[in-house]
């Protein structure tokens, strides 16, 4: 057993950097790279894809950047966790292979972690009893049925071990939740079985540490001017103990911060109750753990406290619900605000002298610039100029478009200095609704399979 | 004692939890820490965010981080993808709470 592993998180959400694997490959010392490609919404687009190509719906960004990063990794031996995988692993698998082929790359062994999505499943699971209810208002789910998009468990890290012992080298899941993404390397390396509940806690808060990358280092922490060389952060890497404490570092030579204040930041974003942070594999006490700088750019934490998970998995569910559409317009002083408010009411006045109204909740005017972010606790009185955003939502597509239109006409037909219509007419969106569930862990079995390029 | 704004002395980050926010707020010594826990009461922080939060609110203690942290129930106009506004995901809800001023 190695007594020290380096997992380094090199994307924390769909959209972000490739700079961050790319770099974390080249950079410095590395066993592990672990990549998030999710966010709730992206299961829904990628069911989408898949329906009108049975080869799509997974993160083509993941198969871009192994195209710049696959022959470091396979020099180098780093192995590779990501949830790249979406709604079709195998297809995430097949890009891969065939990118090593084209690479001339042999040998190379990929797996894929199957089972977390029961969109298909459905039907068969209510007619057993799993209601699959709203968690946070009680719904059932039979009020969204005709209009689901996507249903994906939340799987936990001993999948990944499991793909990792099977000998694979860059495994591919699908809904793995972020923190499996390196508690996963650390059970495989370190043997740790279901009931280690303390280093298995120790495993998911690392993971909820790196899992948003850069925002462990340095980014979005609200003592910014301590925060050195923005242009070429350094991306997190855990350094792991079998023992389940843990350090939180970076390269050498790369920009950012970690501190102890950098750590604590992250360990609170989207946090409920510290005592008890539940995921697939164990329920973490945030609270327990000591948290210490232990030399630059290194914070140790150690005397993580754990117990058994609950019985069931959360299941996040995305169904339509409806459609909307912002658009934007610049308003100048003098009386920008003033001028501003006018607008929206010459918008709103329109459409419904065209028949279009919206109710209250459906629309929404902001002032950019004079206040908008902090309402009600730091706002500006008279500012230069104001972006007003307008913006409006409801389950009439038509309607939402005929919203769209009435805006830019304000340049001519409004107050004067209205300017910055170069966006056009707003189109109506979809909005994927999100349905966030609970489903009995019996009712779940994952598969892992490798091949082999 | 005198009025400062928290901003001086602490640190935050917010993020969305399904139609609400967390707030996480930290301080880096024992002392500050007694001023933030007396402070920052539920009924004060629902005071704080009155125009952009519109549910209860919750108030979660972390003394190994000196951190206490808030949930704020309705708070981002709707869930984070059916929301119109444009911090949709509470992301500058910490700096919010870091205007607050106390008595330090």
């Amino acid at each position: 057993m190695r007594d020290k592993v380096l997992i380094g998180y090199g994307q924390g959400f769909w959209g972000d950097s490739i700079l961050g694997p790319v770099r974390l490959v080249r950079e410095g010392p590395l066993d592990y790279l672990a990549l998030d490609y999710l966010a709730e919404v992206t299961m829904s687009i990628m069911q989408k894809l898949k329906g009108r190509n049975p080869k799509a719906g997974y993160a083509t960004d993941f198969v871009k950047m192994l195209e710049r990063t696959l022959p470091d990794i396979h020099k180098k031996g780093i192995k590779v966790v990501a949830n790249a995988g979406g709604v079709n692993p195998q297809a995430c698998l097949d890009a891969v292979l065939e990118l090593a082929r084209k690479q001339g790359i042999k040998g190379l062994k990929v797996g894929v972690i199957e089972g977390d999505d029961i969109l298909a499943r459905l039907p068969e699971l209510q007619k057993g009893g799993h209601m699959l209810a709203n968690m946070d208002d009680g719904r059932p789910l039979s009020a969204v049925q005709d209009k689901l998009l996507s249903a994906n468990v939340y799987i936990g890290a001993f999948a990944v071990a499991e793909c990792l012992a099977q000998g694979a080298q860059i495994v591919i899941g699908g809904r793995l939740t972020d923190p499996a993404l390196v508690a996963g390397p650390m059970i495989h390396e370190f043997g740790w079985s279901p009931t280690d509940y303390d280093k298995l806690a120790a495993g998911t808060m690392a993971g909820h540490i790196a899992e948003c990358g850069a925002q462990c280092t340095g980014g979005n922490y609200t003592g910014w001017r301590e925060v050195k060389d923005f242009v070429r952060i350094g991306y997190p890497i855990i350094e792991a103990s079998p023992d389940g404490t843990f350090v939180v570092t970076k390269h050498d030579g790369t920009g950012g911060l970690v501190s102890r204040n950098t750590v604590v930041s992250q360990l609170l974003y989207e946090m409920g109750d510290p005592k008890r942070y539940l995921g697939p594999d164990c329920t973490a006490d945030f609270t327990s753990a000591q948290i210490e700088e232990v030399g630059k750019d290194r914070v140790r934490l150690s005397g993580i406290k754990g117990g058994p998970a609950t019985e069931t998995y959360k299941v996040s569910l995305s169904y339509e619900n409806g459609y909307k559409a912002v658009s934007q317009l610049t308003v100048s002083g003098p009386d920008a605000i003033a001028k501003a408010k006018l607008c929206a009411d010459i918008v709103w006045g329109r459409l419904a002298f065209d028949g279009c109204t919206f109710e209250e909740h459906e629309k929404i005017v902001e002032l950019v610039g004079a206040g908008v972010c902090h309402a009600g606790i730091n706002e500006s009185s008279n500012p230069p100029e104001v972006v007003l955003r307008l913006g409006v939502k409801c389950q009439d597509e038509k309607k939402v478009d005929r919203f769209g239109m009435e805006v830019v006409p304000l340049v001519t037909s409004g107050p004067p200095g209205v300017t910055g219509f170069a966006g056009g007419r707003a189109k109506a969106t979809d909005i994927v609704g999100y349905w966030p569930a609970l489903l009995d862990k019996k009712q779940v079995q994952t598969r892992v399979r490798v091949e082999v390029s | 004692m005198a009025k400062q704004k928290l901003g001086t002395f602490a640190f935050a980050r917010s993020g969305d939890k399904g139609d609400g926010s967390n707030v996480g707020i930290f301080v880096t010594n024992a002392e500050d820490y007694t001023i933030l826990k007396r402070e920052l009461t539920v009924a004060r922080v629902k005071e704080h965010f009155k125009a952009i939060c519109k549910g209860e609110i919750t108030r979660y203690e972390a003394p190994n981080m000196l951190a206490l942290n808030f949930l704020l129930r309705d708070s981002l106009g709707g869930g984070g993808s059916e929301s119109l506004k444009t911090d949709a995901q509470g992301k500058t809800h910490g700096l919010a709470l870091l205007e607050m001023e106390v008595e330090r």
